[in-house]
Formats: structure tokens, sequence, C-alpha cells
């Protein structure tokens, strides 16, 4: 065996071990602590698992390609909240009043393209101004959020649709509309990444910046196409969870960046940039909804599910570090 | 130094790493006051070695004397400690703080409630400065000083303790020609204090000017070591790399064709100035000068990375207009960097992707990118160059740096461009890649590609131009035809002496 080829296989296949482990683990302990006499691996409850994986899952996609491409995105949460609002709110405009049930296509349209103009924004800022993608998406988060509060004040935004309820609601092949957008998602975001020019010069940019600009790659305009996918799949995370929930709290989606970041440096992405990839971050997101179901199962509370995911990120960047290391100075010869 | 016990002795030392002996029962002494040189192509063993020496690896078998006593070292500072004392190629400096605390940093003199005691710094500090001869003192800021004064605050650093043995890693990397000799001064200083010295470098001329022994290394192995002053360059390479080498000059046999760049009163600011030149088709010019003489800018501005202040840029007649990388490379002009790692490569990807990265665009099968063709431009360009690798999925990190820089080379050569500008084509290569680059430079030419090298190495330059401009302080001095130039008139060009001041 070469070496280095063990621990790049541990590196690349840790996340699914680490899922099945958890998975082990919740089973059994199940047995013994769980509140309910449901199994945790009942088909039910995985297939909701994966529902609710959807709305963190949907965002780390975009955050995938960001945080490879070299940048971060902060403002997700932010724009999560004012795309949803703009979907409940848009649903019950007079304006729209005599298109019956097409309103909601039109009221989809207008909430993923408030999310592309939020993210094209904030990749123009860091386009132009060269100023750190962390600190622009920081002021975004703030100032996005500041709109959220601007259109309804406290007060949460409500409207129930019906079709939309059932579309939402809905169930194909098994699986939930949620799921499937999370499915279709990860499909498309592994096909730009892996087959598409754009996605290969994301890794060259998050790589070697330098190298990427003297090769004649135009690094500016790809930052900006990826700030708008992930704005679009923010928005998209909103308008599928709205949907079916029908209420949003100006408060929503908070914390949602640090979730997604969680998920996607799980799944192994750098955050220097230039490494990562589409399915792992996937398992990253089942890992941490399987960890808060989990946990919840054998009857821990928010604050305990919190507190053990804090420490399993850190271990897990701590193992992968020592593997790192470890790949390396067998290299350096 | 007949009976003298030596400052470091290095007895059957050896290192494994999984599947590869890197270092195989390697002996060797210096003696105080001796200057040592080591040498070894890249992957040779020189790094594992020095490792070994500080602390950072444990070796295998074998033992390190220091003095009369045997040395077990577990980190650096162990290391230290025990008078073995490291200046490193790439230097490792806080530029915040002062020349002061760089040099004692980690063990920065105190007072009571831990208190850093300043005069008692800058006394011992400027005590040291003073025996370099060097012209900043103790407060100065590192970050406002030069490379080259920056690797005297290492030496200073180096010298506050009792070294036995001070260990250069190729010191002169990035140092002028005018550095070097303060570097060499410093050098003789600490031998004629009876530090015992082992010097590391690719450069030959520098090994022959100051070494006293050279020892060799090939493939972990200790292969050898001779009497400076009683060996030669090709004795020297042979052991190093187990062949000959053939270093002599090579102007073109072949005809040249038309006039490919012309470029006509460039300038940039105070970077350089009226800078003329033109290159045809099937000629090698080499540009030389010292370290800053504005020829790297040049190749910059050429390649759309600089807008020029003034002059013009003419490509087969026709005045063209470059300010960017992408004009540069569609009017099919191509840089290959000076700094190959941070500039050209991609490090984290494997060596198609690397290959055909200006291209994939262009290469794409509808939406996709080509797999397939992209594998058979990197077999083609793997085959013309010799790039020795497993295969297109290996990682460019882990490729020799001679094997890397024609990475580079083939992916602009299957750019199909007019005008290709190398910059240092061999800088931290070893010697055997090293003729490979050059003969390949020449044979490009031969195939009528327009060349622009760019070199600091006067026997590369000789080696591989057909003309050669000459460089002082931005400004173009002289322009030589191969047959024409001689070692002395090229050094007096590069040095501002005009032939008329010398006549």
């Amino acid at each position: 065996m070469k070496p280095g080829t063990l621990s790049s296989f541990l590196k690349r296949g840790a996340i699914w071990g680490f899922i099945v482990l958890e998975l082990i683990f919740f089973s059994l302990a199940g047995e013994f602590l769980a509140l309910s006499d449901k199994a945790f691996m009942d088909l039910d409850n995985m297939l909701l698992l994966l529902k609710q994986s959807a709305p963190i899952g949907i965002i780390a996609m975009g955050m995938t390609i960001v945080m490879i491409n070299g940048n971060i995105d902060l403002s997700v949460g932010a724009i999560f909240a004012l795309a949803a609002i703009i979907l409940l709110d848009s649903l019950t405009w007079p304006i729209f009043a005599g298109l019956g049930d097409w309103v909601i296509p039109v009221s989809w349209g207008m909430a993923l393209l408030v999310g592309v103009a939020l993210g094209a924004l904030n990749g123009l800022i860091v386009w132009k101004t060269g100023v750190d993608a962390f600190i622009v998406t920081l002021g975004a988060m703030l100032g996005y959020r500041g709109l959220v509060f601007m259109y309804n004040g406290e007060q949460p935004t409500s409207h129930l649709n019906w079709t939309l309820v059932d579309f939402a609601e809905a169930q194909f092949l098994g699986l939930h509309t949620a799921t499937w957008f999370l499915l279709a998602v990860t499909a498309a975001i592994w096909v730009l990444m892996t087959r598409t020019v754009h996605g290969r010069n994301a890794y060259a940019i998050g790589n070697n910046r330098e190298a990427a600009v003297n090769a004649g790659i135009r690094v500016g305009p790809h930052m900006m196409i990826n700030f708008m996918i992930i704005g679009f799949l923010a928005a998209l995370s909103a308008v599928v969870f709205y949907s079916e929930s029908g209420s949003v709290n100006p408060n929503d989606g908070q914390l949602y960046e640090l979730w997604v970041i969680t998920a996607v440096v799980l799944g192994g992405t750098r955050l220097t940039g230039g490494a990562g990839s589409v399915i792992s971050t996937f398992g990253g997101v089942l890992a941490i909804q399987l960890l808060r179901k989990g946990l919840g199962h054998i009857g821990a509370d928010t604050s305990t599910v919190n507190l053990v995911i804090g420490l399993i990120l850190i271990a897990v960047l701590f193992l992968d570090r020592q593997l790192n290391v470890k790949g390396k100075e067998e290299l350096k010869i | 130094m007949t009976e003298q016990s030596p400052a470091l002795r290095l007895e059957g030392i050896t290192k494994t790493f999984p599947g590869v002996k890197a270092l195989d029962d390697v002996s060797f002494a210096v003696m105080p006051g001796e200057v040592h040189a080591l040498m070894g192509e890249n992957g040779a063993g020189k790094s594992t070695l020095m490792k070994v020496l500080g602390g950072i690896y444990q070796p295998n078998a074998g033992r390190i004397v220091v003095g009369e006593e045997q040395a077990v070292m577990t980190n650096p500072l162990e290391a230290k400690s025990k008078g073995i004392v490291f200046i490193h190629q790439e230097l490792s400096l806080a530029e915040e703080l002062s020349v002061a605390e760089n040099i004692y940093l980690g063990e920065l003199p105190r007072k009571r409630f831990g208190m850093v005691d300043w005069t008692t710094l800058y006394a011992r500090t400027d005590a040291i400065l003073d025996k370099l001869k060097v012209g900043f003192n103790a407060r100065t800021r590192v970050g406002a000083l030069s490379i080259a004064n920056q690797q005297m605050v290492e030496i200073a650093r180096a010298l506050t303790v009792d070294a036995k043995a001070v260990i250069f890693d190729e010191p002169t990397a990035s140092l002028t020609d005018a550095e070097k000799v303060v570097l060499f001064d410093v050098i003789a200083d600490l031998r004629s204090q009876g530090v015992g010295i082992i010097y590391i470098s690719h450069r030959m001329e520098e090994i022959f000017k100051i070494t006293d022994r050279i020892s060799v290394l090939r493939d972990g192995q200790y292969r050898g070591t001779l009497e400076t002053a009683q060996t030669n360059e090709d004795e020297v390479t042979q052991l190093m790399i187990g062949r000959k080498l053939d270093l002599s000059r090579n102007a073109s046999h072949h005809e040249l064709g038309d006039v490919a760049l012309e470029v006509r009163g460039l300038s940039c600011g105070t970077l350089y100035q009226d800078v003329s030149f033109e290159v045809r088709r099937g000629e090698v010019v080499g540009f030389y000068g010292l370290v800053g003489a504005g020829r790297t800018e040049i190749a910059e501005t050429l390649f759309g990375l600089r807008d020029p202040s003034a002059g013009t840029i003419l490509m087969d007649g026709e005045e063209v207009r470059i300010s960017s990388p992408v004009d540069a490379i569609a009017r099919g002009i191509s840089l290959v960097p000076e700094d190959r790692k941070g500039q050209g490569l991609v490090l984290g990807m494997n060596c198609r992707d690397n290959m055909t990265l200006p291209q994939v665009d262009d290469l794409k099968a509808g939406p996709f990118v080509a797999d397939g063709a992209e594998i058979a431009i990197f077999d083609q360009y793997r085959d013309k160059l010799d790039i020795r690798t497993p295969g297109w999925k290996q990682m460019v990190r882990n490729l020799s740096g001679g094997n890397q820089q024609k990475i580079v080379i083939g992916k602009w050569l299957s750019m199909h461009p007019s005008v290709l500008i190398v910059d240092e084509p061999t800088r931290g290569i070893d010697v055997g890649s090293k003729s490979e680059i050059h003969n390949l430079i020449r044979d490009l030419a031969a195939q009528g590609y327009a060349v622009i090298v760019i070199s600091s190495e006067m026997p590369e330059v000789l080696h591989v131009s057909d003309r050669i401009v000459a460089m002082y302080q931005g400004r173009v001095m002289r322009s030589f035809t191969s047959d024409e130039v001689t070692e002395d008139s090229l050094i007096q060009a590069i040095s501002g002496i005009t032939p008329d001041k010398v006549a």
C-alpha cells in the first residue's frame, strides 16, 4: 500500500463511518433509554430525518461550493428569513388575487429571485472591493436581518395556502417533497462541481488564487456566481420549508449559517478552500441531523444536543488534523 | 585540522519512512573552522538529514556527536541548546516585531514580575549586530528590512547561543550579488571563530568559492567527501547525479523567423523605464540582471499583470493592448512564473487538471468538462516533455521541482502560444533536471517559439540564450549576441558600468 492511502481513505470515508457509528449507538442506547417504544431505525423515522435535514442540507450544498472557492457566506440565515417573508406575504398581495393558485409559482419565483439578488450583491461587493468574504457577509448578515425586521416588525408573517401545504406534505416514492428537493440539489451541485468548468475553476481559485489568475481564469465572476447560487439555495430552502409551515418569525433562520458551516466542515471541506466534496457535505448534514434526532430519542434536551455537537465538531477536526499531519510526514522525504 | 575533534559528526544515520529509506547509513564529519558543503539533488535526503539534525525527526539508527558528546535531540530547541543552529532558506521572522525581539524570541530577558528587561535586550542585541557589521539596530522593525538584512537577523539569532555548528540552507536563494558578498564575509567570520559550517546550495560557483570540503548525498546514501581545492564541478556533478552533464554554450543553428514580439519604450513607473527589445521566432532572448532590475516586472507587464505607464507592445508588427492575463493568453503570450508553487501551480490539484487549467473552457463538451480530451493532452505533453509521474491523477505537490516546472511549461505549450516567457526556469531545481529544462528551452526555440528567459544565474543565461539583454535598475544597459558576450562585459553591464565609462 502506498503511504498515505490509509489516511486518505479514512479522511474520505470518515463521515460515513461516523454515521454508521451513530446509527448503531442510538439503536442500542434507544433500547434502554428511549421514551417511546419505537425503534430508532424505524423506516418512518428515517424518512422524517431526511425531510428534517432538508432546510440545512439545501443551504449546505451552496456553502460547500462557496467554501471550496475560498470564501464563506454568513448571511444565509437572514436570506432564508427574508425569502420566507417574501413568499408568505406575496401570496396575499391583492394584485395577485386574480391568479388563483397560479400565485404559488409567482411567489416562489419572487422569493427565489430575492435570494439570488442578495447573493449577487454579496458576490459583487466581494469581487469589486476585495474585502474578505467573511467581513462582507457578516455585514450582510446584520443588514439583511435588519430588512427582515423592517418588513413586519416583531410580528410573525403567516399565510397558509392549502394547495401549497398539500404539495409540501406530499410523498412520492415514500420520500417527502423536501427530501426530493434536497436530493435534487445535492445531485445538481455534485454535477456542477465535478463535471463542469465552473466547478473545476472554483477548486483552482480556492486552492491557489494567483495561479488561477495566471491561467487566465476570471476569478471575480466565478465567485459572484457562487454567491448567487448560495443565495438561491438559501431562498429555495426557505420556500420549501415555509410552504408547509406557513408562518415565519423575524428571528427564524438565526444560527443557520453556523449549522450549515458545521455540516460542511464535518464533511471535510477545508475552511481555507480548494478542497471538499458535495457528497461528504451530504454526509455531514445527515450526521448532524442524526445526532439531534438521536439524542432527542434517548431523552436529551436541546442544550445537551448543542453541547455534544460542539464537542464532536472539535473532536472530528482534531482527528482530521492528526490524519493530515501524518499523511504529510509520510509524503515529505 | 589534524588531531582536532570534529565540531559535528554523523555516524551511520538511517531514517526510514513507511516504504522509503530516506537516509541510509550517512556518516560524515564537520571540523571546527571548516565550511563544509552538503550537496545532492532534490530528494537525495538533504532535507531529511537537516530535520534529523534539527531534532524534528528521530533517526532509526546511528548517532550524532557534537564536540565530544553524543547529542540526542527531540525538538528544535534542544538542537539549538546543543549548539546546532539553522539558517533556513525560508525566513521565519515576526515582521511586526523589532530585530531584538525576533532575535530573543521565546527567551527575552526578564525583570521581576515577568516584565521584559528592554535595556539588557537592546544592549545584547546591539553587541551581536556590531559583530555582524550590519546597518540597522536592535529597535528596527523586521518588516522594514530587506530580505538580505532579515537573513542577517536570522544569523544574529544563531549567534545568541554558543554555536558549534551552523547550517545554512540555500542562504543565497534570494540575495543579490552585493548582499552575497556580505553574507560570505559573515560566514568567513564564523569560520575564523572555529565554528563548523554546513553549507547547502545548488549553486556551484558559491560552493567552489567558499567551501573547504564537499560531501555528496544521492538517493539517501552518502557518496563521499571531496576536497574543494582538488576537485571540479564535473566531478561533483557526476557524484551527485551519477552521470556527466553538458553545460556548454548553445546558440541557435537554425534560421530565425520574423519578429514575434516587439517592445518600444515601455515604462512602468519607477520599476523600469524606456525598455525596447524584440524577439524573433526561433530565438531565445535572455534577460540578465540583479534582483530588482525590473526583469520580472517587464514579464508581468507583457502578461497583463501590470499596466505600463508608457510605451507600446507589438505582436507580429501590430500594436496590442494587454490589460489582463486573459488578453495575454488570447494573444499567444504565456508566462512561466518565477514562483512555481505560488503563482504557477494549483498544488492541491492533479497533474492533468493543472496542465489543462487555462483551456478547460475551450475543451468542454457541452456544459461538461471533457475528461478524455484533457487526458489526451496530458499524455501528449507528458511524453513530449518527459514528465515523470505515475499518472495524471498524481497530485502536483508530490512531484519533484523539475517535473512541476515541466507541468507549467506543458500547460502553456498545449495552448500553442507564440511567445513563451520563462522567469527563473530552474530556481530550486536540482542539477540533473536543470539541464533537461535548458535543453527543452533550446528545443522550443528550434521549433519556432519566441522565448524570453529571465534568469539570475549567469551560466544559465549564457547557456540558453541567442541574445542577452542586460538590465540595471530598470533600464536596458546593453544587448549582446551570443558571439560577442563575455562574462566580464555582462557583469559590467548589469552593475551599471557602460562600455564608454570603462574605456
